[in-house]
């Protein structure tokens, strides 16, 4: 494996530092025979940011890249990048690089002649061409492979070249579908932050597609959470994990145990406590409620007599995951560690919530 | 290794026990082996018996005297300029022309037809040109002969009747179904197809990320083509014309009911030596013209085979 390059360096006074454009997504609509991939999803984005589309399969993230690379037309909506509308416009024009889940280099180019197709479709000249791709491929660490065709690199080294190519045209939006997801996890790590450093250096616009919360969280400016064609919520990682916007982001981001409550008010009783509902109270349903706690909000004390038995753990490094039996529910709680020795599977707890506010959701039907 | 009587003698006794697993470790892979290749043992014998003893016959004989010596004079026939022996250097002139010619222009065709039925997005379309494919590949040989003759014959055949009705009689326009070009016309009858079925999975395997990896950065289609798709096709479709010019060189029943004969391809002089209608008592000599089309086969199928492998890793 090829050591990464230290990207807060520059490597040539050629590879030109990218403006990043604005992008919006103004309402658009995309079905696909009677399924609505993409409903009404607006989404604005910074120059220079990148955004996460973070969702479970289906949820019409990857739908919503295509349309802005230009590989999907919208039923409805427009695409404006640095406010011009390209909704029309072919994706051979719309200037944007692409890197694909699947290794998409061409097989029959080394990873050189890869790297300036783009340049080559633009008419450069071939030493202008091979010096940009030289630049690029040193940029992502890759230096020493120029003469090595797609076979002869690893998925980590190939998808290293696919985002040299794509930078290689100077686009005004970078977008990444799923580009790590067949890679494995060492791999996947240490091209995350390369992409994300470069990301930062070249100051481009990003739009990058994934279901690996973790991913998103960790290389996002901002995480967009869609569900069924639409936005869910759109935030900063650290706000959209405290605080979700709806059930279904509390639940799809970060992990939480749901515990059944009664409502009074504007707040709901939990394991014996009162804690404030988050967020808008009009939009609380009516009927059986949960309450969704994340694990750092659960206290855990060993106390013979206590409601709650331990049932596994995991050790998660600095923190240790138990999980607590407590009138028939599961929950799932993070102690520190050093304070875990006690917690073998069997013994009594006593499980608090220790969060001021929570989120609250119809109760689901048991499974 | 024997287990020695001293009871003290630890040594021994690790030594004949490592022995002895090692004994039945060596059985146990070798009886894992055979379990492995058991299945295969049909197919090897069906391929000795096949294709093993009759090469191997055919190349024996080739270079063997009607006295039973070793002798080169069956190739130095076969490959002579003689008025005798020219004969057969005509035959394999025009087997290759009529290999070349039914490998080429069905390969072309064929390529097209598949890059239709790629590219089609209708289901249908796509299913009915894959069986009809398959069947016609395989519609060769006796039959296909008396279909041409009954459609295409110079007075009765039932299109030529058509075509003369409306003035288009190709026969007075220099066709003829029984010379080289009639021949070639019908051996295209079943290479088209066969090229068909044997390039729509190269197509397949065109990902259609690279496509729209092309577009992203600027190519149109044609630009796509001409720098990607037929480059990368390139060595399946060579390969597969390779695997056609075989299969036109190799064709014997097809010529022989259609020209009776009379067309001078290799094959057909090797069926006529063989029968004795043209010099009695030298068969050899068809042994040698066999083992030079057997020659020229492996080349071929050499090239397919490397050009396969290239092609097997670019679309996997």
């Amino acid at each position: 494996m090829t050591s990464v390059t230290d990207v807060s360096t520059p490597v040539g006074a050629d590879v030109h530092t990218l403006s990043g454009a604005p992008v919006v997504f103004d309402n658009l609509t995309r079905r696909f025979g009677a399924t609505t991939a993409l409903d009404r999803f607006s989404l604005n984005i910074a120059p220079g940011e990148l955004v996460a589309l973070l969702g479970p399969s289906g949820c019409g993230k990857t739908t919503a890249l295509r349309v802005l690379a230009g590989f999907e037309r919208p039923d409805s909506g427009r695409i404006l990048v640095d406010e011009k509308d390209v909704s029309t416009v072919a994706a051979q024009h719309r200037n944007m690089g692409m890197v694909f889940q699947s290794y998409s280099l061409f097989p029959n180019m080394n990873a050189r002649d890869n790297v300036a197709f783009g340049l080559h479709i633009r008419h450069q000249r071939s030493s202008q061409r091979r010096a940009k791709a030289a630049e690029l491929l040193d940029l992502v660490g890759l230096g020493e492979h120029v003469s090595k065709y797609p076979h002869q690199l690893s998925g980590g080294q190939q998808q290293r070249v696919a985002l040299a190519r794509a930078l290689a045209i100077e686009p005004r939006v970078l977008l990444l579908d799923e580009p790590l997801s067949a890679l494995d996890a060492k791999v996947r790590a240490e091209l995350r932050d390369q992409i994300r450093a470069i990301q930062q250096r070249l100051a481009i616009t990003t739009v990058f597609v994934t279901h690996d919360q973790e991913e998103a969280m960790s290389m996002a400016d901002r995480v967009c959470v869609m569900s069924r064609g639409h936005l869910e919520q759109v935030a900063t990682p650290a706000v959209l994990y405290s605080q979700p916007a709806t059930p279904f982001v509390g639940q799809f981001v970060g992990v939480s145990s749901r515990i059944s409550v009664t409502r009074r008010g504007d707040h709901v009783e939990i394991l014996g406590r009162e804690v404030k509902i988050r967020g808008d109270l009009s939009a609380v349903p009516t009927g059986e409620l949960e309450a969704l706690v994340r694990p750092e909000d659960l206290d855990v004390a060993v106390n013979p007599t206590g409601l709650g038995v331990i049932t596994h753990r995991s050790f998660l490094g600095a923190t240790t995951r138990v999980g607590v039996g407590v009138a028939g529910a599961n929950l799932r709680a993070d102690v520190r560690s050093s304070l875990a020795d006690d917690l073998d599977v069997g013994t009594r707890v006593d499980v608090s919530v220790n969060a001021r506010d929570v989120l609250v959701a119809a109760s689901q039907p048991a499974s | 290794m024997t287990v020695q009587s001293d009871p003290h003698s630890a040594t021994s006794l690790d030594v004949a026990s490592r022995d002895t697993k090692g004994t039945s470790r060596t059985t146990g892979a070798l009886v894992r082996k055979i379990r492995t290749g058991a299945p295969v043992v049909p197919f090897l014998v069906y391929v000795i018996l096949v294709l093993g003893v009759p090469t191997g016959t055919i190349v024996a004989f080739a270079f063997r005297s009607n006295t039973g010596r070793f002798t080169w004079s069956n190739i130095h026939t076969i490959l002579g300029t003689t008025a005798q022996t020219l004969e057969f250097r005509t035959g394999f002139e025009n087997s290759l022309k009529l290999a070349v010619v039914t490998a080429v222009i069905p390969g072309v065709l064929g390529t097209i037809i598949a890059y239709a039925i790629s590219t089609s997005e209708h289901p249908a379309f796509k299913r009915i040109t894959a069986a009809t494919s398959g069947v016609l590949a395989q519609f060769g040989g006796v039959n296909l002969a008396f279909m041409f003759i009954a459609t295409l014959a110079a007075t009765n055949g039932l299109v030529t009747k058509w075509l003369a009705a409306i003035g288009l009689d190709p026969w007075n326009h220099g066709f003829d179904l029984y010379k080289f070009w009639g021949v070639a016309f019908v051996y295209m009858y079943f290479q088209i197809p066969l090229m068909v079925l044997i390039i729509t999975p190269a197509f397949a395997g065109l990902r259609p990320a690279w496509r729209e990896a092309a577009e992203g950065l600027g190519a149109s289609r044609w630009r796509f083509w001409r720098h990607v798709g037929i480059p990368v096709l390139t060595p399946a479709i060579l390969g597969s014309m390779f695997l056609l010019f075989g299969s036109g060189f190799s064709a014997y029943a097809t010529a022989e009911a259609l020209t009776g004969g009379t067309i001078s391809i290799t094959p057909i002089q090797i069926g006529s030596i063989l029968q004795g209608n043209v010099i009695a008592g030298e068969q050899n000599i068809a042994y040698a013209l066999a083992f030079a089309m057997i020659v020229i086969l492996l080349v071929s199928v050499v090239i397919y085979v490397l050009l396969r492998r290239r092609t097997s890793r670019w679309l996997l």
